[in-house]
């Protein structure tokens, strides 16, 4: 029998007949859509029991109050916690990423060490025991204030367990990370003797009137903002946006007004004029309430005439009489101060006028108003016993030049330590902490600052993820993530009334982390002596359940706990200043009664435009990067590929030659970076931005190299009355690349 | 030589070896009376080298193997509880079902080895003692891409236990299981039968067994989101 071409065709039609009436092509087929619909690399959440717990976000100083969703012992979302007094039910965009920042692939996993400039993993033991030999060779030669510590806060357990360690070290050189908080704690306590935070009640105003500060982008507590602003918007009220550029906030205003840049002070105390000129002020409160009312009046009447003021802003001076009368007509009037989310400190002056203006319209400590809310008392621990080299380092002045001399009244000068430690020949710090901040990232004129961090033999990040900071660092002491363990959170910015919140652990730690609380007392105990004795603590949460003590059940039930007897309308109008009334001057600062225009770092002949940053509630800018579901949701107008947008007004472009969307080189008199354009109306002309938040260096593929971090491109500018950075944008140009 | 006296020679040679053939080899039936024979030979080789394929080689090839970590027996379990199914597989108090229970409900009577049986033995060594869980394979898992609540089934519907998923619980020993090799899914949602026949509304748990039930009972055949065609009620 031959096989020929027939027999071979007719094998095959037969196979094909034999086939078709098997259950293999049918079958095939649904196996092959059921594989398709089901990608077996996708990521299925895994099924199981849930469960929620109830915590303090830390992502932020917001202070909100979430409910953490798991399945099993896996987190798998972020809520708000109904009830909440600061977000009530809300979270952020940031907050419901926080899973993302616990599992993502940023974590530093265990101690690590830079030998020869890779990092080695280490043991906790050997750490602490090498910061502990360090610190202990420092302190035995006498240069005991050469250790220097940075933070995001100086209030809780965990700044105040770092404070206490550098005191009993025999340090004063504790630093703060600046923000809007330095001024608006310097307002307070200049013009009301009170150290205080601010509070302010939003939704029981009528008339919010705010100097570029971002209500819906990330201003103080960002949801409990959100939801003021909407409280007043269903109440009827009023919010009026003074910003040279159409934010999302001044978009969602009931009146954009368009001053120039760094003008925003000037008109604030235009709107003193005519308050006072014409009598529109609360004559009950600033007879009865307030001193010193004559210097200003001085200053207002002299210096910021609606016409002069008119010349400063760019507005016409029709409208700043206007807007005058209409905020002091207002039945609860607010202004509010501090650009965009309020990172940047900005200049005392303006915050002095603006808070001036509170006290013109009497609405200091009323609801609707502005109200002082004191520091949390809760940590009452032991004295700590000083021995003579202790004592000693305490004596010495301050690294950074803050509480002496013109910066009296200053308690931190993060911005000025760069240059203080690349003028020196030796640094004058040795050993620096780094707890919760990344400055290497979040300070203007980055250059200088690593230039500066490289300075210092011994830098020891307590970061929980690889960023700029903890990347440049000798030693990374890795912390937990706020949802593996226990932390104090002893107020949430902006609100007004007294909150503690409680971050509990929602998960084990999954790596080979420790609480920095924790980190600290072993490092103390390790160094023996008075440092050790004054932390006898077992462990950090042993030391958190005793200082927080009758309040810790409530805690631990609810999340938070509140002061019920506390009350805006119980608020004293007796001020705790010398003549126990609200001070309009004061001698005390170079700020109001006198007024300086603070200009952009640049040469305009050479730098033509003004180059501002702005914040938007899909970017960070601190100590936490954005995680990919936050640059995954910028707007094509803000990020696109590794590209950052820079605004542009259309007619400023086209003088300059500039084409939407395409390529061009910005320079600054600190850098250099490729951009993209973006005509937008709603800038002034003359004026670009740039986001805050991009061009991260360190973090992961879904972070780094995107775009362009505005600090390396800005300077810092020392604010003549406090030293703070007044810096509120920096003089630019724009090249076709 | 043109192209028609080409195609003449061509022709002869033809007919020559035409005429040859019968003498070369006298067996092969004239290939003018057609090739029915071997032709026909083939095609029934063909199809049934594919059907044994299909119906029988196919199926092995298909399915992986595996037997269950314990042996487990549901009808000795089951002597021993009061509530049935649910005494074990509950519904959690928010109405989510527990599904394969966990360590934590066996270790309630299996802290330490009651019995004689190896399996008990395997299963307090292996497991309780290490507080490792169990990895059951679960007979009965729907692809992700399906919504299925127990709870508006067995709760709502009032439907039995045994409709969906046989009677397991009077088994006394667990069968292999069978995952599908290109989708990863057991084989109990096709069915054991490879043609995808099914006798008892068990056999099969494919989204045509679903529909079946739910066209006949007239229950969700619009989703909420389209308020027609029943596609979201469990592809969400």
């Amino acid at each position: 029998m031959k096989i020929d071409r027939r027999s071979f065709l007719s094998f095959v039609i037969g196979g094909a007949a034999g086939t078709a009436l098997s259950p293999l092509p049918w079958k095939l087929t649904d196996d092959l859509s059921i594989w398709s619909q089901n990608w077996p690399w996708t990521p299925v959440p895994q099924k199981g029991e849930t469960t929620y717990v109830n915590s303090t976000c830390t992502l932020c100083p917001g202070g909100c109050g979430i409910s953490v969703r798991l399945v099993e012992d896996r987190v798998v979302k972020i809520e708000g916690m109904a009830g909440h007094p600061v977000n009530d039910g809300g979270v952020c965009t940031l907050g419901v990423s926080a899973p993302q920042l616990l599992y993502g692939p940023t974590r530093v996993k265990t101690p690590l060490k830079k030998v020869n400039g890779s990092w080695r993993k280490i043991s906790w033991d050997a750490a602490l025991d090498e910061v502990a030999a360090k610190l202990n060779e420092l302190r035995s030669s006498g240069q005991s204030h050469a250790l220097a510590c940075i933070s995001d806060s100086d209030r809780g357990t965990v700044p105040e367990l770092l404070n206490r360690f550098l005191s009993v070290y025999g340090s004063p050189n504790f630093i703060r990370t600046p923000s809007i908080l330095d001024n608006y704690e310097l307002a307070l306590y200049l013009t009301q003797g009170v150290r205080a935070t601010p509070g302010f009640d939003i939704q029981n105003s009528d008339f919010v009137l705010s100097f570029g500060s971002g209500l819906v982008e990330g201003w103080e507590s960002p949801v409990y903002m959100f939801r003021g602003n909407s409280a007043l918007k269903e109440k009827g009220g009023r919010l009026d946006q003074i910003e040279s550029r159409l934010s999302k906030t001044a978009a969602k205003s009931d009146k954009w007004i368009a001053v120039r840049p760094g003008t925003e002070g000037a008109l604030a105390l235009g709107l003193g004029n005519v308050i006072i000129k014409e009598s529109l002020f609360d004559q009950d409160f600033v007879a009865n309430n307030t001193a010193g009312l004559a210097e200003y009046q001085k200053l207002v009447t002299d210096g910021f005439s609606p016409a002069v003021v008119s010349k400063m802003t760019g507005l016409d001076a029709a409208d700043i009489t206007a807007l005058a009368r209409e905020f002091a007509g207002a039945r609860r009037p607010l202004a509010i101060c501090g650009r965009g989310a309020g990172t940047s400190p900005g200049s005392l002056q303006d915050f002095l006028a603006v808070h001036i203006l509170n006290a013109l319209v009497g609405s200091i400590n009323r609801d609707g108003g502005l109200v002082a809310v004191p520091e949390p008392e809760y940590i009452s621990w032991p004295d700590v016993e000083m021995d003579a080299t202790a004592a000693k380092g305490m004596q010495q002045a301050r690294v950074d030049g803050a509480g002496r001399g013109k910066y009296r009244s200053t308690r931190y000068l993060l911005n000025r330590l760069p240059e203080i430690v690349n003028s020196s020949q030796d640094s004058p710090v040795q050993v620096l902490f780094v707890a919760g901040a990344n400055p290497m990232y979040s300070m203007a004129d980055t250059a200088a600052v690593a230039q500066a961090f490289d300075k210092i033999p011994l830098v020891v990040s307590f970061s929980s993820f690889m960023d700029e900071t903890a990347a440049s660092a000798d030693l990374i002491l890795p912390d937990h993530v706020f949802l593996e363990g226990y932390e104090d959170v002893p107020f949430a910015r902006g609100l007004p009334q007294p909150v503690i919140g409680l971050a509990q652990p929602v998960v084990e730690p999954l790596y080979n982390t420790m609480h920095t609380g924790d980190a600290v007392i072993q490092l103390a105990q390790k160094m023996g002596g008075t440092v050790g004795d004054a932390f006898a603590w077992e462990s950090y949460a042993a030391c958190l359940e005793e200082t927080l003590a009758d309040k810790w059940d409530t805690l631990l039930e609810n999340g938070y706990w509140v002061d019920d007897e506390f009350s805006i309308a119980a608020q004293p109008q007796e001020f705790e200043t010398d003549s126990s009334k609200f001070e309009f001057s004061n001698s005390d600062v170079n700020a109001l009664p006198v007024y300086h225009t603070v200009r952009a770092a640049g040469d305009d002949s050479f730098y033509p435009l003004l180059l501002v940053p702005y914040d938007t509630m899909r970017l960070t800018s601190g100590y936490i990067g954005s995680p990919p579901f936050l640059v995954k949701a910028l707007e094509d107008t803000v990020l696109t590929g590794n590209d950052v947008l820079v605004e542009i007004n259309p007619a400023t472009a086209k003088k300059l030659g500039l084409s939407d969307r395409k390529y061009a080189t910005l320079t600054t008199p600190k850098g250099k970076a490729k951009v993209k354009i973006y005509f937008f109306d709603g800038i002034m002309p003359g004026v670009i931005a740039i986001p805050r938040g991009l061009g991260h260096t360190a973090y992961d593929k879904f972070l780094a190299g995107k775009g362009v971090n505005y600090n390396t491109l800005t300077e810092p500018l020392e604010d003549a009355a406090t030293g703070l950075d007044a810096a509120w944008g920096v003089r630019a140009k724009l090249s076709k690349a | 030589m043109s192209t028609e006296d080409k195609a003449n020679e061509i022709s002869a040679q033809a007919q020559e070896q035409a005429s040859l053939t019968p003498s070369t080899d006298p067996e092969q039936p004239d290939p003018d009376q057609g090739a029915g024979g071997p032709i026909t030979l083939f095609f029934i080789l063909g199809l049934v080298a594919s059907l044994v394929l299909g119906w029988v080689i196919f199926p092995q090839l298909l399915y992986s193997r595996k037997q269950q970590p314990i042996q487990f027996n549901h009808a000795l379990h089951n002597e021993l509880v009061d509530e049935g199914c649910e005494s074990c597989h509950f519904f959690r108090e928010d109405g989510t079902y527990s599904g394969v229970p966990k360590l934590a409900q066996c270790i309630d009577c299996h802290e330490e080895v009651q019995g004689e049986s190896e399996e008990e033995a395997k299963f307090v060594n292996e497991y309780v003692l290490k507080e490792r869980e169990v990895p059951w394979l679960v007979y009965s898992r729907q692809p992700d891409c399906v919504f299925f609540s127990h709870v508006a089934h067995v709760k709502l519907g009032q439907m039995e236990c045994v409709t969906c998923h046989g009677h397991i619980g009077e088994s006394e020993s667990l069968k292999p299981y069978e995952a599908n090799r290109i989708s990863g899914y057991s084989r109990d949602i096709w069915g054991k039968n490879i043609a995808g026949i099914k006798f008892n509304s068990w056999d099969r748990m494919k989204m045509d067994d679903c529909s079946e039930c739910h066209v006949s009972n007239n229950v969700n055949q619009g989703s909420v989101q389209t308020l027609r065609g029943g596609c979201f009620v469990c592809h969400k």
